[in-house]
């Protein structure tokens, strides 16, 4: 039905963090418990007013529907709902149901004598999330400073604040992030191709062991992380990437931060003393 | 009370080196070359062991294309600060080897407008293609598939569109990508505002959805792992051809949180794709700019992705507060 064959002898009561055994059930395959009733509440709180805000615009193409934020002349006030009071109300709904999603996961792990790994993990997309609605909107005393909540409108928000900085390629944590982006991109093909190759072997082959799998690095670049080395190595790539990419857009445009042509800040490594002139004896 | 979560190992354990997986002839496996050595810094992280390489006639030659074009490349940029060290370091992201005038097509033009450009390209795509083979027959010689290599053709792929394959369908080399830090980052601006802002292409949303998603999976999978651990999780070969409990809590995670699982080799095909449509979506969206498509604004606007009067667009407030 919905239980995988070996399923059954896991699912024991336990583990909660709030509401003991009231919640503590399944509907098919998902486990609800408390957390998993605040995040439905907020989910279908946040989607009705999405579809509300959406009626409120004008039109229903599924790139173009656009759920924009309040004036900046609201300051950190509430704004009117139709007047982006509804984009705050949804923000609100949104760090809701993901918190609500976190401590469900936490509360999985707990059942499943797991390790809290993955909610802390999804912590820093979070932590992301509301850097770029909560954080920097409140370091420039407007919410209006969040990205509005369309396909495309959001697209545009990225662009146009990028262009406010006229070459935001300069920042350099947009840089380190964009690089521990890529590096993600490349360990994650490595490691699913490394696998694949072992358990896929040639025509004919058995499968391969881990130290198959060393000495094809090893053969090849002269370094093999290992089995668990690779793991840690793709969490840490992933989460430092999200981390830079908030410190970058956090770091944008607060005046006591950076504000600008980011092509500028460079100018203290070329203005270095140490490049200018030698010893000139007199 | 603090629990030890395994993000670093604390006891490393003195093991002699291993050489590896003996090759089916003798004059393969002694290939390998240099006394392995251990680094406790990587072994907080992973393997500490550093060591052996695998030589080969396609390595050698591969290194040297890419000494070649790495030197021709370190020489233009000493040349520009008129072969003064300390300048070179000052200025090493702004220096640059810039491909030639848009005035030479696709001819060969002097080497100091264009010429040491098109040399160093061709060592470097050389370089690739010979390492491109090198992944290719090591796994072979180990009787393993290929997947690795494959997953090296797809970043080959957006490579060589970028350098090589656009260029020659545009008409002229100018348009390829220099060889510097800040003139790349320019190249890609100034790509966008030529060809009416890539965030419409519908390959290079593709391939950041891809990108993106390829951090969510490495993620997920990371700490999904580290999270059974305890339960011998790592140990990924054996958990597939012999589920154990850790692959069971792992896939039942994912079920109960959002109703669905992978098994423990499915989830690396989840990721071998995903990771690998980041580069092969990219190319297309690189390849069809300035051929197929003049501005891709018009090319939303016609397609109905965004709206065709831009007074519909929410406002972006500046910073300084407008």
């Amino acid at each position: 039905m919905s239980m995988l064959s070996f399923e059954k002898k896991y699912r024991i009561r336990g583990g909660t963090l709030v509401g003991g055994d009231l919640f503590d059930f399944w509907i098919g395959p998902f486990y609800v418990g408390f957390f998993g009733v605040t995040t439905i509440f907020f989910t279908f709180l946040g989607t009705a007013l999405i579809l509300w805000g959406a009626a409120l615009g004008d039109t229903w193409n599924l790139w173009q529907i656009s759920i924009n934020p309040p004036d900046i002349k609201y300051g950190l006030g509430l704004a009117p709902m139709a007047e982006g009071g509804l984009y705050q109300v949804i923000t609100v709904c949104a760090i809701g149901a993901f918190g609500s999603w976190l401590l469900r996961e936490v509360e999985i792990c707990r059942k499943l004598g797991m390790g809290y790994h993955v909610p802390v993990a999804f912590g820093f997309a979070i932590l992301a999330y509301v850097t770029l609605v909560v954080f920097r909107p409140i370091l420039l005393g407007a919410w209006g400073h969040g990205f509005p909540y369309g396909i495309m409108s959001h697209l545009q928000w990225v662009s146009n604040v990028g262009y406010q900085f006229v070459w935001f390629h300069w920042n350099p944590a947009h840089m380190i992030a964009i690089s521990l982006f890529f590096a993600t991109a490349l360990a994650l093909a490595l490691h699913g191709a490394l696998i694949l190759s072992s358990v896929n072997p040639q025509k004919g082959q058995h499968v391969k062991t881990p130290e198959h799998e060393d000495t094809f690095f090893r053969d090849t670049i002269g370094y093999s992380i290992g089995t668990l080395g690779i793991h840690r190595l793709l969490m840490y790539l992933a989460l430092a990437a999200v981390f830079f990419s908030a410190v970058c857009i956090i770091i944008s445009g607060p005046s006591w931060l950076w504000v600008g042509n980011w092509q500028d800040w460079w100018g203290w490594w070329l203005e270095l003393p140490i490049w200018n002139t030698p010893y000139k004896p007199s | 009370m603090a629990e030890y979560q395994n993000l670093f190992t604390q006891v490393q354990v003195n093991a002699p080196s291993y050489p590896g997986v003996p090759l089916e002839r003798d004059r393969d496996t002694n290939e390998r070359i240099f006394e392995p050595w251990h680094s406790r810094l990587l072994g907080k992280l992973g393997n500490a062991q550093v060591g052996p390489i695998y030589l080969g006639f396609l390595g050698v030659a591969s290194a040297i294309c890419f000494a070649l074009a790495f030197s021709i490349i370190g020489m233009n940029y000493l040349h520009q600060v008129d072969y003064n060290a300390i300048q070179f370091v000052r200025h090493m992201f702004w220096l640059s080897l810039d491909p030639p005038d848009a005035k030479y097509g696709l001819t060969i033009p002097p080497l100091a407008e264009g010429g040491w450009f098109l040399i160093t390209g061709f060592f470097l795509t050389a370089s690739v293609m010979l390492w491109w083979l090198r992944t290719y027959r090591r796994a072979l010689s180990l009787g393993m598939g290929t997947h690795v290599a494959w997953a090296f053709a797809a970043a080959i792929w957006l490579f060589l569109v970028l350098g090589l394959i656009r260029p020659v369908l545009m008409g002229s080399w100018s348009e390829a990508v220099p060889y510097g830090i800040f003139s790349h980052l320019e190249w890609t601006q100034t790509f966008s505002i030529r060809w009416g802002n890539l965030f419409w292409n519908p390959f290079h949303m593709l391939s950041i959805a891809f990108l993106y998603g390829s951090a969510l999976l490495a993620a997920m999978h990371g700490a999904t792992i580290l999270a059974v651990s305890r339960f011998g999780g790592d140990r990924e070969i054996e958990q597939i051809v012999d589920r154990g409990t850790a692959s069971e809590r792992a896939a039942l995670f994912w079920r109960w949180t959002m109703g669905f699982n992978a098994s423990l080799e499915s989830i690396h095909r989840w990721i071998w794709w995903f990771a690998v449509l980041v580069c092969i979506t990219g190319g297309i969206g690189i390849l069809l700019t300035g051929t197929a498509v003049d501005s891709w604004y018009l090319w939303a606007v016609k397609h109905g992705v965004i709206p065709s009067d831009p007074s519909m667009w929410p406002v972006t407030p500046s910073y300084t507060g407008e």
